[in-house]
């Protein structure tokens, strides 16, 4: 419904309506293992805000927890208000062994849309996403870039409030990363909160509009990204922007 | 009693001249196996699937059983069927003893336990490739089942040919409980033990030829679907 409205004015309806989300001193340990310190983080509004660290700081538990896909250790993964409407993109596409458009179909099944909607809608998400010749490929033969672009569909065919990517474009080349930014923007505009991992400094200073940095497991940093790239205020946020910050 | 070169000239007559003794076992052979097939695949594969999804006290157990019984030898399986529809077993007064009704049954016994094992190995590993999107969509484990056995649907059907080619090939059970019946109960694995032993070579040549050949072509349908998935649908 969002839709109808001028485009500034949904993003700013929706942000009051999603409900922030919160980490109560969430710590995440495996068998002795800290893998993630007790984190205490809230994410809220219609932001972009890009998880950033190098590997293994727990970029990737960051969002299984958020999502829910992960429950912690210790400490409160919670949703202050009404849970929203949300979707992951992964890092590498689970698209299940039917066709392109059978993906989206079955998406919108368990979504509860009417059956004689389903295919229409299927067709305008695959347009929308640049796949409409695609229509009839089995999801799984398509090329990373097309894969990636037909799981963005997806989650765009569930009107998500929240949308989690992990590393969406980690495997892809600068095309089909571009095409996946210009997705994860126009997901915004909807008023889509985007919570995004990425190690590619250039591709948060794209997309972000407010940074958190990890690094082994513990939280560095949450700030606006103008600030936070113009002037880390941690040590690790300057050596991470110099590149010097690894393991 | 003819030489075995006179006994495989005259088997291929018997095939080739569609001779309708042979053409009765066969079709009843058929009819006995493949029904077995789609009862033991209805029953199987939910509860294969089943078993992939959920964690309960008793799963493990189950699982052994289920892993065990695929071995079960058929005579076993024929005894244990024969037991329970004999004039004085448990269900005796159904009158099924020596029908192919009772056939199908310890087919059913002997493969459901091969189709419900496989399935639970194949739909536990398409499982942990789909859990995050699956639960990321909403999606409950319910409704997981039809989800994961249409996306597992070219490996379950080797894993359901494999069962037919379990239920065509066994004697001892159609033996025991369906009694070799000329014309009734008579399928080829029975029919070739009785034939032998009667010394008519050409008919039991005849109809081992023909199950061999449907054995061929069973696994050769399985292998050709599988890759045909494969190239297909990556």
């Amino acid at each position: 419904m969002n839709d109808m409205l001028h485009p500034a004015t949904a993003a700013m309806t929706a942000a009051d309506d999603i409900a922030p989300l919160t980490f109560e001193a969430v710590s995440v340990t495996l068998r002795d293992q800290v893998l993630l310190h007790p984190l205490t983080l809230t994410l809220d509004g219609c932001h972009r805000t890009l998880v950033m660290g190098p590997n293994g700081a727990g970029k990737s538990l960051l969002l299984r927890l958020a999502h829910g896909l992960l429950a912690p250790s210790a400490g409160r993964v919670h949703w202050e208000g009404t849970t929203p409407r949300q979707a992951m993109a992964f890092q590498r596409p689970v698209l299940l062994r039917r066709t392109a458009l059978d993906n989206l179909t079955y998406a919108l099944a368990v979504t509860g849309t009417p059956r004689g909607e389903r295919r229409e809608r299927g067709r305008e998400a695959l347009a929308r996403f640049g796949l409409a010749a695609l229509e009839k490929r089995p999801a799984r033969v398509l090329s990373g870039g097309e894969q990636q672009r037909l799981a963005l569909a997806r989650a765009w065919l569930t009107r998500p409030n929240v949308l989690f990517l992990d590393e969406p474009t980690s495997a892809l080349d600068p095309a089909a990363i571009r095409a996946v930014e210009d997705a994860v923007l126009d997901f915004h505009r909807r008023g889509t909160r985007i919570v995004m991992t990425t190690h590619d400094l250039n591709q948060a200073r794209r997309l972000a509009d407010e940074v958190v940095l990890l690094y082994g497991g513990k939280l560095i940093e949450h700030t606006p990204a103008d600030r936070f790239f113009a002037e880390p205020r941690t040590p690790e946020g300057r050596a991470f922007l110099r590149g010097e910050l690894v393991w | 009693m003819p030489t075995d070169a006179n006994a495989f000239q005259t088997a291929l007559a018997l095939i080739l001249g569609m001779d309708p003794v042979l053409l009765g076992i066969v079709a009843l052979s058929l009819q006995v196996s493949l029904t077995a097939v789609l009862v033991a695949a209805l029953l199987a594969l939910p509860l294969g699937a089943a078993l992939a999804l959920w964690r309960f006290p008793g799963r493990g157990a189950i699982i052994v059983a289920l892993n065990a019984l695929m071995g079960l030898p058929p005579v076993v399986a024929g005894l244990t069927v024969y037991l329970l529809l004999s004039r004085a077993g448990p269900l005796g007064q159904f009158g099924l003893l020596f029908t192919p009704t009772a056939m199908v049954i310890a087919q059913v016994i002997l493969i459901l336990p091969i189709i419900a094992a496989l399935t639970r190995q194949q739909i536990e590993e398409l499982h942990g490739e789909y859990r995050d999107q699956l639960q990321s969509l909403g999606v409950s484990r319910p409704r997981m089942i039809p989800t994961l056995l249409w996306d597992a649907r070219f490996s379950l059907l080797t894993v359901i040919l494999a069962g037919f080619g379990r239920a065509s090939a066994e004697v001892g059970a159609v033996m025991i409980v369906g009694g070799n019946i000329d014309g009734v109960t008579r399928v080829m694995t029975t029919a070739i033990v009785l034939e032998t032993s009667k010394g008519n070579l050409p008919l039991a040549l005849g109809l081992g030829l023909v199950l061999l050949g449907l054995v061929l072509l069973v696994n050769a349908a399985a292998h050709l679907v599988g890759e045909t998935a494969r190239r297909r649908l990556g």
